[in-house]
This record gives structure tokens, C-alpha cells and sequence, in this order.
């Protein structure tokens, strides 16, 4: 029996070349796209271009990006979740509540002493885990399907953050607290590092641990993972809840940055984040993703929006700009699956 | 006299990056006959088929229908062109009707606003059905059809084509042998028709049963081509893999030891009732039945994907209480599923975490991070063990051959070092060459000290390999046989025995 694996003797013909830099194109297609946008942007204007604004850019795309990291991976278990952008508003209520100026007029809480600024974050935190932990045991456990279940916790979170600000902006906070939103270490805004952090601890989860291969196997063929001794359901929930955490955590550094926890914060953020996540070539079929792709989802739909600014293009053909490079990054990912045949 | 040629592929070739799955291979088809096509896993069968059925494009070559050279892009042209084509994992719409299905896409339509006639479909189907013997109510939901029926119906969707050459890829690899029985009634009625017929499969008595010229690929080559009369099964088995293949079965001597698996009075409802028995260490333990004897059932649920109505498990003794498939991998045990596609495989994943997927436990070190590097050349090493022919390890799995994906299922398995391993039809379109190698893995396993219980439809299979047979039907126990009392005879008159 001659070749039984891989088959090195096999010279690439001309057109099994040619194949190869096709699949290279269709393979690395949206880091070239990425980097013909950044090209393009700094012909067009020469304020693109600059480190304040490569670094603005990035700290304008943090939460939105965080959210993404975590539903690239809800996504690759075959998931969506809806409930990010209200689960931000409501931690971040939550936690503006707990970081208040001690001596402010129209603090939530009067008699509050000023706490340690590890208090919001750890309420922030656990706040946005616990909403995805909610999301995950519906899907695991009721077999609803998560789009419903997200949709619901989309509408309940809101609905919690303005019950617990009364429909007040939560401000008036404190200085520790803001630097999660406007601190910079070494002349980088913190949120920029903490995005960078977490996209390599999602990166890891993903490619280095049961969680991700889990994640992978499960969106692949869910009834095979469970056949292969996968716990589906705890893992699952795991997915999810990692998910709100992440939401968690851009309600810290978006109410820190802005200096005010909002009942109205994030208002369709999961939807930027599933386009980030799509853009960078998740698939909504389940099993296919990658975290540095949703980062250049994240950063293209980033630099979109910030050198549309600069190029004074009005916010209401900027959202048809959006809207047609989403569906047409997703046309070309599935005609890119096609071609495989 | 021989009688004309339908089909003529000549010097056709075919790519996949990193492969070359197909190199200047000719096939050349007679009106009514049935042409075996031959090959190892991954010899290029199903894809110079899929060329035929517009599925792929060649490289290079030439097709001639009926005399004439023709272009086949996508599977309408090809359609068209009367070629049809039954696939190697059926796809039909479950929640319809099998007239719906049938005409799919293509529905008869009356009056202006080109509603859909649905007498005309009934009635069509209704003879269509009738010509082919087959009786089956047309209003019937694919869902409550059997596997072969669901067969004998894509059958019959061909055949409304009025198709002249129909691919048959790996029909009969669910089929029991009742059931390829009435399959071979059809195909020689078809053949009387006039229609001929590619026969994909890797069971050497059925080809010689049914096949008039036998081609035979290996490695993307044409080897070549015999009728059937001409040849046998040795030569035949020399063609496909280049070499003599002494012996099928491998029995190393193995001893019998302690009770590793006792099962007393396990049922599952409406499945299965009152099953009892016990395998021993280095066991190779075998069960058959018909399909649908509960055979799957019962193992499915030792493994815990069912969870038992009544019954006990004991494991070297000790009783267990297997709740899901993760609870019976921390208890030794495995199971290889009987179908890939639905409960096996991950298909856009790639052969290493396909491979990989069932062992990840072992692979967590330090800080829970695994340890790619080893998980990486263990799956590697166990894919290899047991030949599977991939470009590279992360080759999607949905790109392998029908055989290497099994064997693929299987490496993920054994790489589990399991104490117990249930196998549900483990050759299931795995080619002869392979077939002799598991069967040699299964033997080392149980020589081990290890357990297997083997669900198979295969008697030669079962009779080469097992120490004991469990006979099942409708879902009871019918008794024991030992190896040496064990024959086809004995096996299917405990089948099917009334109480
Ligand atoms: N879509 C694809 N992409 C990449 N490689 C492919 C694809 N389809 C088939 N191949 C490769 O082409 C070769 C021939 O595969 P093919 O499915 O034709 O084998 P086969 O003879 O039908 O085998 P089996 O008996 O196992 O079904 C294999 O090495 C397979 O990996
Ligand atoms: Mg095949």
C-alpha cells in the first residue's frame, strides 16, 4: 500500500499553484482586506495614519471587541447571544453605583463609604457571568433555541438596568474606577491593553484547552460530541457564561471611560459584535472561527467607523457602508466554503 | 455480440490540494450492464462518480455520452444527460412525503397559477413505484421509512429521470441481506430496461453476485478492467491493494479471564427487554441480529446515549450506574457509533481534532492548558496505525474518502485505551485491505486483556472473530453461541425463532 498519508512526492503542478494561491487568498482574505482598508484610509486622509489615532481607533472598538471575543465563541458552538449589549448597560449601572464619588449629591447609595474599586469590578464581573451563565443553562438545559433565550435576557438585563438606575445615568465617579476607561500604561490606554489581554486568553481557551476544542466539537456536530463523552451541557454553559463575562467587562470600560454607568449603554453593541465576529469569518453553521480573525473583524468595523468620520461621511450612509460590507464579507466566506468542491 | 457503449471517460484527472485524487483513469460503460467499480479507501471512486454527476470538475480528460463528447457542469446538466446518481450518505427531506421527495424541485404543476398537481404526483409516483416492485404508500413521510426504503426510493427518484446510467455509491453498506436481496431484484430489472448501472462497493460477494465488468482503481489509478466471469476474488483483492492478502481474520491466541462486563435484565422501552449477559476479559464477544433487533439500542445504551428502563451493569464486579456517554468513558469504555454522519464526525473539523476529540482529559497538564505537541503526534501516531490516507492532519475531515473517515473514528477510540470497546458495524465501507488490518487491532486488543463487543450484520465477520455470539431479535435475547457451535445457519435460525 503506497502513499497511506501524506503524500510529499506529489510535485505541485501549474494549476495546483495557482489553486494554492487561491486558497490563500480565501484563507487569509480578510487580513488583506484589513490591510487594503488601512492603506486606503491613510491615502485618503493623512490623520489616519498616526499613532493617537491607531490607538483611538483601538479603544473605540474595546468593548464592542470584547463582546466579540466571546461571542465568536457562543457562535462556533452553533449559539448567538443577543443579551451582550444589555447585559453591558446593566453592569455597568451596577458597578457605577458602587464607584461613586463619596461626596456627590446624587449619589445612588448616600450613606456609602467609598470602597475599593476592586468591589465594582468584582460586581461587574460576576454580574455579566452570572447573565451568561442564565443564557447557557437555558440553551443547555431546556434546548430552547439561543436565540430565543439571548432575546430574552436582552429584554430582561435593559429592563433590570433601568429598574436599578431608575432611568438615571449612574456618575460622578470615582478616579480609580475611571482609569479602567481613560488610564494608560506606558502611553497605552488601558482598555487597549485589557482587550489585547483578553483576546489572548480567549485565544488560548480556544486553541489550548478542552473549553475550545469542546467548543469546536460541539458546534461541529453536537450529537457526535456527546457520543464522545463531552459533558455538552456543562460545557455549554461554560460557553455562555464566558460570554457575559466578557459583556461584563466592556460595561466596566465603557462606564469608566465615559465616567457614568447608563441604563441606555450598548444599545445594539452585540450586533457590532456579531459582525465583528462575522467579518472575521465565524461561521453562524457552527465549528468555524477564529479569534484573530474577530479581531480584524473588530478592528475593520474600528476603522470603518473612524475613517468615515474623518472622511466626513454622514453616520447615515456610514450604516449602509456597514451594513453591505457585513453581507458581503459573508458572501464571499461562503462562496470562499463552496469553492472547496 | 456486446452491446453499445453508453459511457466513455477517458484520461480523466483530478486535484484537491495536497492530492491527486484521480490520474488519467478511464471507465467505459455498457447499455445494461452492472459495473462494479473497485478500489481501496480513497482510490478515487466517489470522485471521478462526482465528476460523472456534475459534482466536480475534472482536470483534464474527456467524457463521451453515447457517443458524443459532452461538457457536465453541476448535476442538472447531468441530469439531463441521464445520468443519475445515488449517494454514498443519503439526504432525504425527512418531514415530507416520498412522492414530495421524488419530485422535489421539479413538481408537476397545473392551471394558471401553477399550482402543484398533487394527483399528478400521486399517481405518478404511485406507477413509478409499482414498476419497481416496490411497495410503499407514496402520502408516507420519508421520517417513517426504513434505511432501505429510503434507498429504494432514491432508487426510484433516479429512475424518474428516466436516467440511462445510475451510480450506486455504496448502497448496500446499510442495507441487511433481505434487503440487498430486493436491491438486486430492482437492479436486474433495470437492467432489462436497458439502464446501466455503477456499482460502488467493497462486499466481495455481492459484486460477483450482481456485477457483469468489474474496474478496478488504486491510488487514483486505473488498474483495469474484467468481467466478472474472468476473475475472482483473490485476483481481485491482488488488483486493489498490489499485493496477495493471505489471511481475513486474525485470531491471535488470546486468554479468556475474569468477568470485565455483566449485564442482567437491562431493557429499554419498546427497544429492547430483559437482556442479560457477561463478557470476560480478552473477550472478543459478538452480537447479531436483523436490523432493527435492538443491537444498536443495547449498546448505545451500555455506552449511556439511552438511558435503561430496568436492568444492572456490572464492570469487573462492580456496579455502575452509567448515566451519559462521559460517565461510560470514565468507566474504560468506548463506542464506535454505526453512523458516521450523524453521531461520529465533525465534518468542517480537521482528522487531528476529529481524531484527538474523545482523549482531550489526557492531554490537560499544567495550568489546564493542553499539551498540543503530544496530543498532535498521538493522534498523528494512531492514524497512521491503522492507515488513514489524509494530505495532512488538519485536513478537514469532510474531504477523506467514506473509508479513511471510518478508520479515522475508530483511531479515535482506540487512542481512549478503553477496557471495554463496543464496535457498531466497524467495516462499514472499510476496504478488504483494511478491513484484514482492524480486524488484526481488534485481535491484539483483546489479547490485552481487553473486551470487545462487536455489533455486526456481516456473519463472516462475527464468525471469523468472535469468542461468543449473542443472537437478538425484536429486541430480546435469543441465546449464546459458542465459536464452535457458531454458524451462519445456527445464528439465523436463533434470528429468527419465535417465541
Ligand atoms: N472535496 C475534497 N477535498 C479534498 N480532497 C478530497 C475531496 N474529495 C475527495 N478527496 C480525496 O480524494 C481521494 C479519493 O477520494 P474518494 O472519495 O474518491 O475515494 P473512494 O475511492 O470513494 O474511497 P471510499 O471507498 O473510502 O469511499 C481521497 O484521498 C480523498 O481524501
Ligand atoms: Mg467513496
Amino acid at each position: 500500500m503506497a502513499n497511506t498519508t501524506a503524500s510529499a512526492e506529489m510535485l505541485p503542478t501549474e494549476s495546483s499553484k495557482q489553486k494554492q494561491l487561491k486558497s490563500l487568498i480565501s484563507k487569509y482574505g480578510i487580513y488583506f482586506a484589513f490591510i487594503g482598508l488601512v492603506i486606503f484610509m491613510s491615502a485618503m486622509h493623512p490623520a489616519f495614519l498616526t499613532v493617537t489615532n491607531i490607538l483611538n481607533i483601538i479603544r473605540q472598538v474595546t468593548s464592542i471587541g470584547l463582546i466579540a471575543l466571546g461571542v465568536t465563541i457562543i457562535i462556533i458552538t452553533r449559539g448567538i447571544d443577543l443579551s451582550s449589549g444589555s447585559v453591558l448597560a446593566l453592569v455597568s449601572v451596577v458597578a457605577a453605583s458602587l464607584a461613586q464619588n463619596p461626596d456627590w449629591h446624587a449619589k445612588m447609595y448616600p450613606s456609602l463609604p467609598a470602597l475599593p474599586v476592586i468591589v465594582p469590578i468584582l460586581a461587574a464581573l460576576a454580574i455579566g457571568s452570572l447573565c451568561g451563565a442564565i443564557n447557557g443553562a437555558f440553551v443547555a438545559k431546556t434546548g430552547i433555541p439561543p436565540f430565543i433565550a439571548t432575546l430574552g435576557m436582552m429584554i430582561v438585563a435593559r429592563g433590570a438596568a433601568l429598574i436599578y438606575s431608575d432611568g438615571r445615568p449612574v456618575s460622578d465617579l470615582n478616579d480609580s474606577y475611571n482609569f479602567i476607561g481613560q488610564g494608560e500604561i506606558f502611553g497605552i490606554p488601558f482598555p487597549v491593553i485589557l482587550f489585547i489581554i483578553m483576546a489572548l486568553i480567549s485565544w488560548i481557551l480556544l486553541n489550548r484547552t478542552r473549553f475550545g476544542k469542546y467548543a469546536y466539537s460541539i458546534g461541529g456536530n453536537e450529537q457526535a460530541a456527546f457520543v464522545s463523552g463531552i459533558n455538552v451541557a456543562k460545557y455549554k454553559i461554560l460557553v455562555y457564561t464566558f460570554g457575559g463575562f466578557l459583556a461584563g467587562m466592556a460595561g466596566l470600560v465603557l462606564s469608566a471611560r465615559i465616567s457614568s454607568g447608563q441604563p441606555g449603554l450598548g444599545n445594539m453593541f452585540e450586533l457590532d459584535a456579531i459582525a465583528a465576529a462575522t467579518i472575521g469569518g465565524v461561521s453562524h453553521a457552527g465549528g468555524i472561527g477564529t479569534i484573530q480573525g474577530t479581531v480584524v473583524g473588530a478592528l475593520i468595523i474600528g476603522v470603518l467607523n473612524n475613517g468615515l468620520d474623518l472622511l466626513n461621511v454622514s453616520a447615515y450612509w456610514q450604516q449602509i457602508i456597514k451594513g453591505s460590507i457585513i453581507v458581503a464579507a459573508v458572501v464571499f466566506d461562503m462562496r470562499k466554503n463552496a469553492r472547496k468542491n | 455480440m456486446q452491446s453499445e457503449v453508453v459511457l466513455d471517460m477517458q484520461g480523466i484527472s483530478k486535484s484537491f490540494p495536497g492530492v491527486k485524487a484521480l490520474s488519467d483513469v478511464q471507465l467505459t460503460l455498457r447499455e445494461g450492464e452492472v459495473h462494479a467499480l473497485m478500489g481501496e479507501n480513497g482510490a478515487g471512486k466517489s470522485t471521478l462518480m462526482k465528476i460523472l454527476f456534475g459534482m466536480y470538475t475534472r482536470d483534464c480528460g474527456i467524457i463521451k455520452l453515447d457517443g458524443k463528447e459532452v461538457e457536465l457542469n453541476g448535476t442538472l446538466d447531468s441530469l439531463e444527460h441521464g445520468v443519475s446518481m445515488i449517494h454514498q450518505e443519503l439526504s432525504p427531506v425527512l418531514h415530507r412525503s416520498v412522492a414530495e421527495n421524488i419530485w422535489l424541485g421539479r413538481e408537476p404543476v397545473k392551471g394558471l397559477l401553477k399550482l402543484v398537481d398533487h394527483d399528478k404526483m400521486w399517481a405518478d409516483t404511485k406507477g413509478l413505484l409499482e414498476r419497481l416492485d416496490l411497495e410503499i404508500d407514496p402520502r408516507e413521510h420519508m421520517v417513517s421509512l426504513t434505511v432501505a426504503q429510503m434507498q429504494m426510493i432514491e432508487i426510484a427518484k433516479a429512475v424518474s429521470y428516466n436516467a440511462k446510467i445510475i451510480i450506486m455509491d455504496e448502497p448496500s453498506s446499510s442495507l441487511t441481506d433481505k434487503e440487498v436481496g430486493h436491491l438486486f431484484e430492482i437492479i436486474r430489472k433495470l437492467k432489462g430496461q436497458g439502464v446501466a448501472i455503477v456499482y460502488i462497493s467493497h462486499k466481495m460477494d455481492e459484486i460477483f453476485e450482481i456485477a457483469d465488468t468489474i474496474t478496478v482503481f488504486r491510488d487514483g489509478q486505473y488498474i483495469s478492467s474484467v468481467p466478472a466471469r474472468e476473475t475472482n476474488q483473490s485476483k481481485l483483492i491482488k488488483m486493489m491493494v498490489g499485493r496477495e492478502l493471505n489471511k481475513m481474520f486474525t485470531r491471535e491466541d488470546h486468554t479468556i479471564g475474569e468477568d470485565m462486563l455483566k449485564v442482567e435484565g437491562l431493557s429499554l422501552e419498546k427497544r429492547f427487554e430483559d437482556v442479560s449477559f457477561d463478557v470476560k476479559k480478552g473477550e472478543i464477544f459478538g452480537i447479531a441480529g436483523l436490523v432493527g433487533a435492538g443491537r444498536t439500542e443495547l449498546v448505545e445504551t451500555l455506552f449511556g446515549v439511552r438511558s435503561k428502563s430496568a436492568g444492572h451493569i456490572y464492570i469487573k464486579g462492580k456496579h455502575v450506574h452509567i448515566k451519559s456517554p462521559d460517565h461510560a468513558k470514565k468507566n474504560g469504555m468506548a463506542l464506535l457509533t454505526e453512523d458516521r454522519r450523524q453521531s461520529g464526525l465533525s465534518l468542517m473539523l480537521s482528522v487531528e481534532d476529529n481524531t484527538a476529540v474523545a482523549n482531550m482529559d489526557s492531554y490537560v497538564g499544567g495550568g489546564n492548558l493542553l499539551e498540543v505537541a503530544r496530543l498532535k503526534k498521538e493522534a498523528k501516531e494512531e492514524c497512521k496505525k491503522i492507515r488513514v490516507k489524509t494530505p495532512t492532519m488538519t485536513e478537514p475531515i469532510g474531504n477523506l474518502s467514506g473509508g479513511n473517515q471510518q478508520k479515522v473514528l475508530l483511531a479515535r477510540w482506540l487512542l481512549t485505551k478503553p477496557d471495554i470497546l463496543f464496535l457498531d458495524e466497524p467495516t462499514r465501507g472499510i476496504d478488504v485491505g483494511a478491513k484484514a488490518e482492524i480486524y488484526k487491532l481488534i485481535s491484539m486488543f483483546a489479547q490485552e486483556g481487553k473486551t470487545v463487543i462487536m455489533v455486526s450484520s456481516e456473519m463472516p465477520e462475527l464468525l471469523g472473530m468472535c469468542d461468543r455470539i449473542l443472537v437478538m431479535h425484536e429486541g430480546r435475547n435469543k441465546g449464546i453461541l459458542d465459536r464452535n457451535d457458531a454458524s451462519q445457519e445456527a445464528i439465523m435460525s436463533l434470528a429468527l425463532q419465535k417465541h
